[in-house]
Parts: C-alpha cells; sequence; structure tokens
C-alpha cells in the first residue's frame, strides 16, 4: 500500500535532515527542547480571539528550519498533510460563534471565523515547531534530551522505541495490505471485515515482536533504564539560545507586536 | 570460574497452551566446541536456545553453564555469558543508530564511557560494520543488519555465542562472509539452523533434536552420512554431501 510506505519515508526523511550540521544541529538537544517547550506555552496561553498576536511567533520554526537546512517545502508538505486534523477540530466554531466581531471589506466576520482560523493557525504553528525540532535534532537525541531533563523513562523509552518501530510495523502493514489487495482483484478485498481481521492480526503480531524484543534486551543486561552512551553538553551557546528566544516569546505574547508595529507606523504616516 | 562449557540435564519444557516442546534432553558441550542444533521445524530447537539464556525456565530438569545453573537469581552472570543472536535481527536492533544498539550492552553492563567506544569501534569491525555506525538499523539490508546483531553481542565480551539460523535469509555471498566471520570466532558455539551445509563447514560436533529429544549427537560427517537418521528426523544430508546432480559423483575432497 503506497499510502504507508510513502509516509514512512518521509518519516525517515526528517531522520535524513536531523543528520545534518548546522550551527542549530550542535546545540545541546536540551536547549532546543526547553526552548520548544516555552513556545508551546506561549502560543497555547493566547486566548481564543487572538489572531493578530501569534504571527511573529512563526520566526521560530521559521528561523529554526532555514538555519538548520530543513527545505520548506518538505515542511509545508508535512503541516499541509497533518492541517485536517487542526480543520476538523475547529470546524464546528463558524457554525456555533455567529457573535460578529468585525467587518472586513464589507462582509460581516463571525466570532467563529476568528477563533477557528486561530486554531488552525496554533496548529501549524506548534506542528512546525515541532517538525523544526525533530528535523534539527532526531528522535533519539530528542528522547535522551527529555530524559535528561527529568521525563519518566517510561516516557522517553516508550516514545523512542515507538519511533523506532513505527518503521517496521508499517513494512508489515504494508506487506500485509499488499498480499489482500493481490487476492482480491481490483475490488476491496471483502472490505471493512477483512481490514478488522488484519488490524487484528497486526495487534497481534506487534505484541509476539514486543515481546521478542524484550527477550532481546533482556539478554543484553536490560534492567528498565536505557542509558544513553551519548555525552550532553550545554554551552553558553546554549544558555543564549534558550534565554534569547524565550525571552522574544514572553514580548511575543504579552504585548501585541503586529498591533504596536501596525499603530507606529499608521502613526508615523498620520 | 569458566563459563565456557554447557550442561544440559533431562530438560523438558511445555508451552503454556500445553505443547510439548521438550521431553528430555541432555548434553554437554565443552569449552571450545562449535556445535550445531539441526531438526525439523517445530523439532524445539529455538526452545532449547531459550533455555540456555534463560527466558525459559525448564519444567524439569536443568541447564548448567559452566557450573552455574540457570536460574533466576544467576540470570545476570549468565547473560554475560552468553551472548545469543536472535533469528529476525530486527528484534535484535531497537535503538536508533547501529553505534548506540551495539553500545547497549556495554553501558547495561556499567562500563566507562572510554572503554564502551573502545568495544564499538571493536566489535563493529570484526563484523566489518564500521561504516555503518551512524546509519540507523532499518534501513540497513537484510546482510548487514545481521553483521550488526553479530556486533552487539560481540561487544558484551561473552564466553559463548549462542545463534538461532544465523544464515537465513541472506544472499549467497553475505552467508559465505558470514560464515567465515564464525569461523574466526574461538568462543564455544552454539548454532542453530536448517543450513546443514554451514552446520558441516563450521562445526565438528551436531546434535539433532527430533520431538523434543536428542535423536542423535555426535562427529557432524558421521550424522550427515547417516540416510536413515536423517530421514527420520525429516532432513537431508547436506548439498555438500550429495552426489553431483548431473552425473551422480561425489565431490573429491
Amino acid at each position: 500500500m503506497a499510502g504507508i510506505e510513502s509516509g514512512l519515508y518521509e518519516l525517515g526523511r526528517l531522520d535524513q535532515f536531523a543528520r545534518l550540521d548546522s550551527s542549530v544541529h550542535r546545540l545541546d538537544p536540551r536547549a532546543k527542547v526547553i526552548t520548544t517547550f516555552v513556545f508551546l506555552v506561549c502560543v497555547v496561553s493566547f486566548g481564543r480571539y487572538d489572531l493578530l498576536g501569534l504571527l511573529p511567533f512563526a520566526l521560530f520554526p521559521v528561523a529554526l528550519a532555514s538555519e538548520g537546512g530543513l527545505p520548506f517545502r518538505y515542511l509545508g508538505g508535512r503541516l499541509l498533510a497533518a492541517a485536517p486534523f487542526a480543520a476538523v477540530i475547529g470546524m464546528f466554531n463558524p457554525l456555533l460563534d455567529r457573535a460578529p466581531v468585525t467587518m472586513l471589506g464589507g462582509v460581516v466576520v463571525a466570532a467563529g471565523w476568528v477563533s477557528f482560523a486561530s486554531i488552525v493557525l496554533r496548529f501549524l504553528l506548534t506542528t512546525a515547531a515541532a517538525l523544526a525540532l525533530i528535523g534539527t535534532t532526531g528522535m533519539n537525541r530528542v528522547c535522551s534530551a527529555l530524559e535528561r531533563l527529568g521525563v519518566p523513562d517510561v516516557f522517553a523509552t516508550q516514545l523512542l522505541f515507538l519511533y523506532r518501530y513505527i518503521f517496521v510495523l508499517g513494512d508489515e502493514a504494508s506487506r500485509m495490505m499488499r498480499a489482500r489487495s493481490l487476492r482480491s482483484f481490483g475490488k476491496r478485498g471483502m472490505g471493512l471485515a477483512v481490514l478488522g481481521q488484519i488490524l487484528g492480526h497486526l495487534l497481534l503480531r506487534t505484541y509476539a515482536r514486543a515481546s521478542r524484543v524484550y527477550d532481546a534486551m533482556l539478554c543484553r543486561g536490560f534492567d528498565g533504564r536505557i542509558r544513553s552512551a551519548n555525552r550532553l553538553r550545554f554551552t553558553r551557546t546554549d544558555v543564549l539560545f534558550v534565554l534569547g528566544w524565550s525571552a522574544l516569546f514572553v514580548v511575543f505574547r504579552l504585548y501585541n507586536v503586529p498591533l504596536l508595529v501596525g499603530r507606529a507606523v499608521t502613526g508615523l504616516v498620520g | 570460574m569458566s563459563h565456557h562449557s554447557v550442561d544440559v540435564c533431562g530438560l523438558g519444557f511445555a508451552y503454556p497452551d500445553g505443547t510439548q516442546a521438550l521431553t528430555d534432553i541432555s548434553f554437554h558441550i565443552g569449552h571450545g566446541e562449535s556445535v550445531a542444533v539441526v531438526g525439523a521445524n517445530g523439532a524445539g530447537k529455538s526452545t532449547l536456545l531459550m533455555h540456555l539464556i534463560g527466558i525459559l525456565s525448564p519444567a524439569h530438569g536443568d541447564v548448567r553453564i559452566g557450573e552455574v545453573p540457570v536460574t533466576r537469581d544467576t540470570l545476570v552472570d549468565i547473560r554475560k555469558a552468553v551472548g545469543m543472536v536472535f533469528q529476525d535481527p530486527d528484534d535484535q536492533l531497537f535503538m536508533p543508530t547501529v553505534a548506540e544498539d551495539v553500545a547497549f550492552g556495554p553501558t547495561n553492563l556499567g562500563l566507562p564511557a572510554a572503554d564502551i567506544a573502545a568495544r564499538v569501534t571493536d566489535a563493529l569491525t570484526r563484523v566489518d560494520a564500521i561504516h555503518l555506525a551512524d546509519r540507523p538499523p532499518y534501513r540497513l539490508s537484510g546482510g548487514e543488519k545481521r553483521a550488526v546483531a553479530i556486533a552487539t553481542v560481540l561487544a558484551m565480551c561473552p564466553n559463548l555465542l549462542v545463534m538461532d539460523e544465523p544464515t537465513s535469509n541472506l544472499d549467497p555471498r553475505a552467508r559465505r562472509r558470514l560464515i567465515g566471520l564464525l569461523a574466526t570466532f574461538e568462543h564455544t558455539k552454539i548454532i542453530a539452523t536448517h543450513d546443514l551445509d554451514m552446520a558441516a563447514d563450521l562445526c565438528e560436533r551436531t546434535i539433532v533434536i527430533s520431538n523434543g529429544t536428542v535423536a542423535a549427537d555426535g562427529p557432524t560427517k558421521e550424522i550427515f552420512a547417516d540416510d536413515a537418521l536423517l530421514a527420520a528426523c525429516q532432513l537431508e544430508r547436506p548439498l555438500g554431501m550429495q552426489g553431483c546432480p548431473v552425473c551422480g559423483g561425489l565431490a573429491t575432497p
């Protein structure tokens, strides 16, 4: 099934970008994780009708991606693929919340549309930041950063394994789907009933594999903790990165920068 | 204390669903021996290997590595001494990069960072996979995965190597290289396999398992020449010991 395979391929590309070398890649992963966390908190904490104030936050993912050599085309493609989720979450807002808030070119804009746009924008910002983080750091380094920052081992390990085995699972799923389509001769292969069985089968296989992987881990002395051999070093550049960006996010959060700029410009013109 | 020998005595095991996998297995493997464990599908080879490293515990009988019985209390020592290479490398390579995967065992042993790095380099060099160090395991070919899976075990410096079907799914050249590699190891080796030609190349001794018992245990050449025994255990002579398909003649050694 091409969908699964191409999805895995795209995910694998994120890993390839993470192995590039740039000033962003060289930062301590903890610095990037903390900064991204501050970014997320600031973006999420905006009110439901805030739209303008969110715009300056785009600076962070854009800066990270351009400095880290992450192609905008790729990033844009991934965002578009994920955007429908946000649209579904916000799609009832324009229907339920019809209070007029403003006029745009003679058309009354309902509050619901503003909150819908705000949801989508926030989704795009947070997803772009997460993609930029992983694309310039790599999932494994993000996980070891989380672990060093005090996130319980269980979560960091789960995340690591989820990422590692999503490829194996995806391969198995695509092989099963291919086997089904080869014997369904252009029809939908008995539809949902078979799909349900395939999923059930996949779950059982996953379970069997999980226990084999666990055995293999036990054989090599696993005791419940993944110890990373990577040495992480928090340098002055990392401190500056965290403090600089976090301060900027706080300013963006407290002051509506586009509004201030707009006022300054109109004030000057006026 | 030597961890290089294996003693299995009256081993029996049934899976929770009632399948009697092993009924009565006994053998002794001495220091430095290279032993093939062969048998039909479902004969109990993999189940036997799982007992050697304490993943399964015997229903009756016992397993000793060196003089140490394999029990819950000795598992840590046993697993330091016995390196197991699993049948599917994807089960064995779970870390994000090859180097981290090879480092997993030594890190759990609590070695200092410099030693871990040295072991990783050494193990990957021995299997000729040092160029793969920074690659993610799921991007490797079957042969590369197998080589790296062996490196993960070598990095633990085990006394005893236990392998489940090491040559399965390899192309002829990768298989030949693997056989060459295994021949260089001086560990005590126990190899469960259907690849009888490899067994003939690598192992001077063969244990035939059939229906959960030892059907035969002796020099590989003698066992592989016993057609009646092989047929009874659903096996056949390795190709290298069969006559030429064209003229019927045997290859001269």
